[in-house]
């Protein structure tokens, strides 16, 4: 494949209630080692998740250092006065960072102003895309339903930045109702931040021991991990130059590292999948979306 | 405070006539297509049929409201243009839209056609709401499923515009229009198809005493001898997680709000919406004539608890996000 230099990777959100601690050590480790441009930060699931984090200052600190370009995410369900106070904090800190809306009071609060597109906000159509990029969306992370026939169509009449997950759990859907909690006979307003025994999410089986989904609180993310590696000679013709590496609990240095070698064309294809496979022991992987089949499909592309 | 408007599903020209009948004050429709997020076979209507539908609910006093909720596809966004543009054309009394594309179409080309917000956009704030309402001028917000009666009362106070929510019917527990657990098992969602785990994938397998219920291949549930089996909607079957099988996401059960309809009229609820143009001629005449009597009771200052378990799935009614103890 050509080598793709402009390509930029970026990291995500942070999906899942790690301690901060853990956050911390993880983003110290990205900052300092991983191949990566833009960092996305901030809570996009649960506004109560944000009790007692203290890792922020230190962690923006040292990716600034690291020269990382630092994006603020917002919640992406915005339902009481916690959601939407947790949400102007983060609009607030714009325009020093540019930040994510997720939901649509936050494309309200940015109006107007550079701001980027993530991908809980719909986008189908090209006159979608073209009414946010009218009203500042500068960077828009799209929606992992989209088969490539869409993200083509989009690219090619696009003036903002686009933005694909490449690889991790595909988020699928968003509840006011905290299904951690309700796994844990608990309810949402006590639910005593069960969600933070699951680091990568707590997978749900079919009765027949079929893995199916994975529970991430209030979100539910796929069982497979996405995975685009092979697609992205076609996304970088398409015009797409910005890949999303959704956080995991797996050494994201490592998984950085591999897609960023692949894209320099220091690898072929079947050594980078080779290593990540080797990397993500036991897991299964699904690029269907993209192929216009059922998200949890594995498509052989060769 | 005004009285409730109740807004019934029409999936058919038979259906819409049955509503209206029965005491509707507005019924929705689909063309019959992508374009609206129940597109099922033998469902919906053609052009020449939602001209005679409104002449007929015009006629008994009811307004027509045309569903073009689920998102246009890039690429060939036709369907969707000729779908507002055909409303518009047929001067229906509104037209209940998601896509942000569409409604800022709608907007600049049929100022004067009156546009209520789907809840597949799942607005479920009033900065949100107030977003949609200075950009398209929407006159109406159908309200996501996951809102508590106190916070929807809260968004009244903070908007300017009517609000429509659910009263009866299927209920999704995840935030409308921002699920595709459908597309990601079967591969058609609801945004892109109009369609939740569509009849085309569903298997029903009896194993010895027991039927189990797939979907694309995945199993969405088993019922002993004794349980009355259920359609496999992929969010109301039985799984497991952290060691136990069970409802993780929802069970099978019906919303109804007969019994807090005071409430939702203090907390400045315009309009009650029923769910299900799929269902029958008789499930539609019951229940529109029963949310008709509890609607009347209201007005009175009346409660009129009003059960319809058999019209229920799984026969268990709730609540759902109505009351905070459901999450």
């Amino acid at each position: 494949m050509d080598v793709m230099n402009n390509a930029k990777l970026s990291l995500g959100p942070l999906l899942f209630n790690w301690d901060s601690d853990k956050i911390r050590d993880f983003y110290f480790a990205i900052a300092d080692e991983a191949p990566i441009d833009y960092v996305y930060l901030g809570e996009v699931v649960c506004a109560k998740r944000l009790a007692g984090k203290n890792y922020l200052p230190e962690v923006v600190e040292r990716l600034d250092n690291a020269g990382k370009k630092i994006i603020f995410s917002g919640l992406m369900l915005v339902l009481d006065n916690r959601d939407m106070t947790a949400l102007e904090s983060v609009a607030a800190m714009a325009p020093e960072y540019l930040i994510e809306a997720n939901d649509m009071s936050a494309v309200s609060m940015l109006w107007q102003q550079n701001h980027a597109i993530g991908p809980f906000i719909n986008i189908y159509n090209e006159a979608t895309l073209k009414y946010y990029e009218d009203g500042g969306a500068t960077r828009i992370s799209l929606p992992p339903e989209l088969p490539a026939k869409s993200l083509r169509a989009l690219a090619k009449v696009a003036r903002s930045e686009l933005e694909v997950q490449i690889f991790g759990r595909l988020p699928l859907a968003i509840s006011s109702r905290c299904y951690h909690a309700r796994a844990h006979k608990l309810h949402k307003d006590g639910c005593q931040y069960v969600c933070e025994k699951d680091p990568d999410g707590m997978t749900v089986d079919t009765m027949d021991g079929q893995k199916f989904l994975t529970i991430n609180g209030l979100q539910t993310l796929s069982y497979s991990y996405c995975n685009l590696m092979a697609e992205l000679p076609e996304l970088g013709q398409m015009g797409i130059q910005n890949f999303r590496l959704s956080p995991h609990d797996v050494d994201m240095v490592k998984v950085s590292r591999i897609y960023r070698n692949r894209l320099d064309g220091k690898i072929d294809l079947e050594e980078a999948n080779d290593i990540l496979e080797a990397e993500m022991f036991a897991t299964r992987f699904s690029n269907g979306y993209y192929h216009d089949e059922p998200g949890q499909k594995q498509v052989e592309t060769s | 405070m005004t009285k409730l408007e109740l807004v019934c599903p029409a999936g058919t020209p038979a259906a819409l006539r049955v509503a209206v009948d029965a005491g509707a004050d507005a019924v929705y429709m689909g063309f019959r297509d992508e374009t609206n997020a129940r597109n099922f076979p033998g469902l919906n209507f053609s052009v020449d049929e939602l001209s005679e539908a409104l002449d007929y609910a015009h006629a008994a006093g009811a307004k027509v409201l045309l569903a073009v909720n689920t998102y246009a596809a890039a690429g060939n966004s036709e369907p969707w243009i000729k779908a507002v543009d055909n409303a518009a054309k047929l001067n229906v009394d509104a037209i209940i839209m998601a896509d942000i594309g569409l409604l800022d179409y709608a907007h600049r080309t049929h100022p004067d056609l009156r546009l209520h917000l789907s809840v597949q956009a799942s607005a479920s704030n009033a900065v949100a709401i107030n977003h949609y309402t200075k950009e398209f001028n929407i006159r109406r917000v159908v309200l996501p499923r996951v809102l508590t009666v106190p916070e929807i009362r809260d968004i009244n106070s903070k908007i300017a515009i009517n609000t429509e929510v659910f009263a009866f019917g299927g209920m999704c527990p995840m935030a409308e229009g921002r699920c595709s657990m459908s597309s990601y098992i079967t591969g058609k969602s609801p945004n892109m198809n109009g369609v939740c785990s569509p009849a085309s994938h569903v298997t029903y397998i009896q194993q010895g005493h027991d039927l189990k219920t797939n979907l694309a291949d995945f199993t969405i549930n088993k019922f002993g001898p004794n349980e009355q089996a259920g359609y496999p909607t992929l969010c109301k079957g039985r799984f497991t997680a952290n060691e136990e099988t069970g409802y993780l996401f929802e069970e099978p059960t019906s919303l109804n709000a007969t019994g807090i309809l005071l409430e939702l009229m203090e907390a400045g609820v315009t309009a009650l919406k029923i769910e299900g143009r799929q269902r029958s001629k008789a499930y539609v005449r019951e229940v529109v004539q029963n949310f008709r009597a509890a609607i009347d009771a209201a007005e009175q200052g009346e409660r009129m608890v009003i059960e319809m378990d058999n019209l229920s799935e799984g026969g268990q009614n709730t609540t759902g996000a109505y009351n905070k103890k459901w999450m």
